[in-house]
């Protein structure tokens, strides 16, 4: 179906001031949506409350309103702007409360304002718990065993039942404000208290407590003719207990075989058509008992989200784009994917990398906060790294933090443990101490929950960081690029050698351990790529050594300058990237 | 990084240091990649990868482990497996480690290759032969590499196929011809509720419908369509008399007995990622594949329409002819690995049988 002709003028909502859950992400997806509603012919209307975004740039929409993200100011703006359509998925839980007030206040329907991209029903079944319960029982899918309560002595009751610990989750917030996990009855009395008064509708959730189950996000975009796609997998290394935006995750997903993969992919698939989300995108998010298989959904978000941002950009497919233009009628199949050129959005990309997220803290800057990790998010911003290998990502994260404070480092095996016991914002730097001085994976992982290939690979990072002590005249190229591929950083280098970063990367060079550039592609390389970026690896390029052999190529006769090749962006590529 | 004397090689001369992770040993084959992001086991042990090389675009391979229950037949196809990085540790997917079972199957594999850089160089230039060692020089391994018979030409369709057997207790009788059938398509055909009646690719039309059957099913398989020309000529023989329907080689061999031709694909379709429409909806599904070869669409014979096209480069990827009552995807509904889109087509072959008797 090509875009609507019934509509002409669309508001966007932005998601307000910058938070701890709510971020520069939104301005991503706003602007991105913003700009390509535009691209369409629309005229776009633009409400955010911070002007310290890029979405509130004058060039991004037609009219620009920098004015409070409630009823009474937004009412005054659709009077005036009289907008056909109300997008209200690409601003974050704001966006979607306030269009949810707005319909609630009759205002949108007092101006004829259809929303789209998710409608008042849809967003009621993905966001009140009960209802969400309901929606998924009739879909056959599972849900954590749980009470939705709505005062303390219920709590209580409900506490009984499901027995401690347990997690509490305050309704219609974002970030999980208000939220955490309850051990003791003095816990749960105190949570519940705040968790009630968090909740605009002073709902909470109280879920039987699946820690140590593994935490698997789908992005899912689906569209009006129901055709639906996963645009991408991403596994929570920090197992559940931690709440998605303060875990480490990596996509895709690593540890799961594909029957189990299928299974949680037709399980998101069927969420988004429960759900109803009509158009656009929506995270869903599974909890994994590895060692029964049994699986529950956790949460759906019928909006882009914080997930949908690092999906993105850990892909090449712009859900926030996409999902906009979805919004206004298209289907998939109409739309192109912009990075190959020839070839439909209406796929799932393909990755032949490895994308790591690591959140960033900055519990200094709030003394007295509790930095112990729950399902209350914490992270004020991340780091995303792609690799050709998991421990090449994860390294090149770990080291792209840019960390104000150091990490804690543990006396001995007993008090790292101790350490990891609880989540904290250092404890992958503590579990690197940890493999690296002794500890056994099997105890860190007794200790974490964190499932045991992850442990190896970290295991094996913090081996290549150890490979690397001594001096650094000491290391040849082969040393190098071997610390490198494994994912040591030029600081890590240092660090082990007692050089500058400046030498590491001076000698490493003047050896000719060069990174090669990779493109992200959507496609795994099958089709070539019009508009990729580009990550850095340390592939291997070197000549054969039997010099002859190596050559050995006739016919095309490009065997051996093509080894060159390999270590630059292919240059058609480039050009027309800068074209752009 | 020290790759020792393990090299990939590629008939133009393409030349890939690695280290060897499976059994020692020298393979050479057609060179394919798969960007499929899960399931290794599973595609290792496909039967359609007879007579290939596969390379896997996805880096991080054998992670949870190998076992039994992801088996799609009883043993190992492609001559040498190249990985970017394969794991052993046992998991969620066996107790035997990824590298263990390969060495354990005779299986050439290899990793710390620059797979992107192969992938890339088959995408722009083509599928070719290639071979992958563990004992000799680059040259030498090169001249194998060219002295090697290309696949075009070769029918392996019995060479890949199993045993006879009876599968399924109750339901419509369905002839499955075997020309190296993945074990999932079986389960997929008798979890629809027939009867499954496997018999080897060979068998002529009178056999199969001495059989007495409601239908027959032509499964996947390797090697060149255009050469399995004794199954082509058994369902010219059938068509007309029971229902068919096909799946990937089946469908290749089902439209050359409807007039139908084939031919090669530049670097062939493999992955779990393609997305195809329908004729009859508009509706897309996302699909697995695993072909070579796709069917030529100049020209369709009276009674023959396209059902699903390929909307990455626009190929054939269903027909049907029905008054014959015979259809068939070049893809696979079966999934395994990879999204189950398409299990439908199970239900909707087996139920247009009737009840059976």
């Amino acid at each position: 179906m090509p875009r609507r002709d019934d509509i002409s003028t669309i508001m966007v909502l932005g998601s307000g001031p910058i938070v701890i859950g709510q971020a520069g992400e939104f301005d991503y997806s706003g602007t991105q949506g913003a700009r390509a509603l535009r691209e369409e012919g629309y005229r776009v209307v633009l409400v955010n409350s911070n002007p310290a975004t890029i979405m509130t740039d004058p060039s991004v929409a037609d009219r620009t309103y920098v004015e409070p993200l409630d009823v009474e100011s937004v009412e005054a703006i659709i009077e005036l702007e009289r907008p056909d359509a109300l997008l209200p998925t690409l601003g974050g839980q704001t966006a979607l409360n306030l269009a949810m007030d707005l319909s609630a206040a009759g205002v949108l329907e007092r101006f004829g304002v259809e929303l789209i991209g998710a409608d008042v029903a849809a967003i009621r079944r993905a966001e009140d718990r009960e209802v969400f319960r309901d929606t998924m029982a009739a879909a056959g899918l599972a849900v954590p065993e749980n009470r939705v309560v709505s005062d303390m002595e219920a709590g209580r009751r409900a506490v009984a039942e499901l027995g401690l610990p347990v997690i509490l989750r305050p309704g219609f917030t974002l970030g999980g404000e208000g939220g955490g996990a309850a051990h003791t009855p003095e816990e749960f009395e105190s949570m519940l208290e705040k968790a009630l008064a968090a909740s605009p509708i002073s709902q909470v959730l109280i879920d039987r407590s699946l820690v140590g189950w593994a935490e698997i996000e789908l992005e899912v975009v689906r569209d009006t003719a129901d055709n639906a796609v996963i645009v991408c997998s991403i596994e929570n290394i920090d197992p559940m207990g931690v709440h998605t935006g303060d875990s480490v995750t990596v996509a895709p997903v690593m540890t799961l075989t594909d029957p189990e993969l299928q299974r949680l992919r037709d399980a998101a698939i069927a969420v988004i058509r429960a759900v109803g989300v009509s158009t656009g995108g929506a995270n869903v998010q599974f909890a994994l008992d590895r060692a029964s298989g049994e699986m529950v959904v956790i949460e759906m978000n019928p909006r882009v989200s914080r997930s949908s941002a690092l999906a993105s950009k850990a892909t090449g497919f712009p859900i926030a784009k996409i999902a906009a233009r979805l919004a206004v009628g298209y289907t998939l199949d109409e739309l192109p994917n912009e990075i190959t050129g020839v070839t439909p959005a209406s796929f799932e990309p393909s990755l032949d990398y490895v994308a790591v997220k690591i959140p960033r803290f900055a519990f200094e800057k709030v003394p007295g906060a509790s930095s112990e990790l729950t399902t209350h998010m914490k992270s004020v911003g991340e780091v995303l790294a792609l690799g050709r290998t998991f421990g090449e990502a994860f390294g090149k994260a770990m080291s792209g933090r840019e960390l104000d404070v150091r990490p804690r480092t543990p006396r001995d095996g007993a008090e790292a443990l101790e350490i990891l016991r609880t989540p904290s914002w250092d404890r992958y730097d503590v579990i690197l101490w940890a493999l690296a001085n002794g500890v056994g994976e099997e105890a860190v992982r007794e200790a974490t929950h964190i499932d045991p290939w992850f442990l190896s690979q970290l295991g094996a990072l913090a081996a290549a960081r150890t490979a690397v002590g001594g001096s650094l005249d000491a290391l040849d190229a082969t040393a190098l690029r071997t610390a490198r591929r494994a994912g040591v950083v030029d600081r890590d280098i240092a660090v082990a050698t007692g050089a500058t970063e400046l030498q590491v990367g001076e000698r490493r060079r003047a050896l000719g351990v060069r990174p090669t550039y990779h493109a992200v592609d959507t496609c795994a390389a099958e089709f070539e790529a019009l508009t990729p970026y580009y990550y850095a690896g340390f592939e291997e390029t070197i000549a054969p050594r039997s010099s002859s052999s190596a050559r050995a190529p006739t016919g095309s006769g490009r065997g051996s300058s093509s080894t060159t090749a390999a270590s630059t962006p292919p240059r058609r590529s480039a050009t027309s990237a800068m074209r752009r | 990084m020290s790759p020792g004397e393990t090299w990939v090689v590629l008939e133009d001369g393409l030349v890939l240091p690695a280290r060897s992770v499976g059994a020692p040993g020298t393979a050479l084959g057609e060179m394919v990649f798969t960007t499929g992001m899960s399931g290794y086991q599973e595609a290792v042990t496909d039967p359609s990868y007879l007579g290939q090389i596969l390379c896997f675009a996805a880096p991080m391979i054998g992670n949870y482990g190998a076992g039994p229950g992801l088996d799609e037949s009883t043993r190992a196809w492609p001559g040498a497996v190249i990985m970017r990085r394969a794991g052993d540790a046992a998991g969620v997917g066996g107790p035997t480690g990824w590298r263990t079972w390969l060495s354990e199957r005779g299986v050439v594999a290899v990793e710390d290759c620059d797979t992107r850089r192969l992938v890339r160089h088959l995408r722009d230039r083509g599928a070719m032969r290639g071979g992958v060692t563990t004992e000799m020089l680059p040259d030498e391994l090169l001249a194998m590499v060219r002295a090697h018979p290309v696949l075009d030409g070769r029918d392996l369709a019995s060479q890949a196929a199993g045993p006879a057997r009876m599968l399924g207790t109750e339901g419509p009788r369905v002839v499955a011809i075997d020309c190296g059938m993945k074990e999932s398509i079986a389960r997929g055909l008798v979890g629809a509720g027939c009867r499954l009646d496997v018999v080897p690719a060979g068998v002529t039309a009178a056999e199969v419908l001495a059989r007495d059957p409601d239908g027959v099913f032509l499964s996947n398989g390797p090697g060149d369509p255009a050469a399995v020309t004794t199954v082509i000529e058994t369902v010219r023989g059938l068509l007309g008399e029971v229902p068919v329907f096909g799946i990937c080689l089946g469908h290749q061999m089902l439209s050359q007995a409807l007039g139908l031709s084939t031919r090669k694909l530049a670097f062939g379709h493999r992955g779990a990622n393609h997305p195809v429409r329908r004729s009859d909806d508009g509706r897309v599904e996302i699909t697995v594949q695993n072909h070579g070869y796709a069917v030529v669409d100049d020209g369709l014979p009276d009674g023959v329409e396209v059902t699903r096209t390929s909307l990455f480069d626009g190929s054939v990827e269903g027909i049907a002819a029905p008054e014959l009552r015979a259809w068939s995807v070049q893809y696979h509904p079966e999934a395994s690995p990879g999204p189950r889109d398409a299990r439908y087509m199970f239900s909707e072959f087996v139920s247009s049988l009737g009840g059976g008797r």
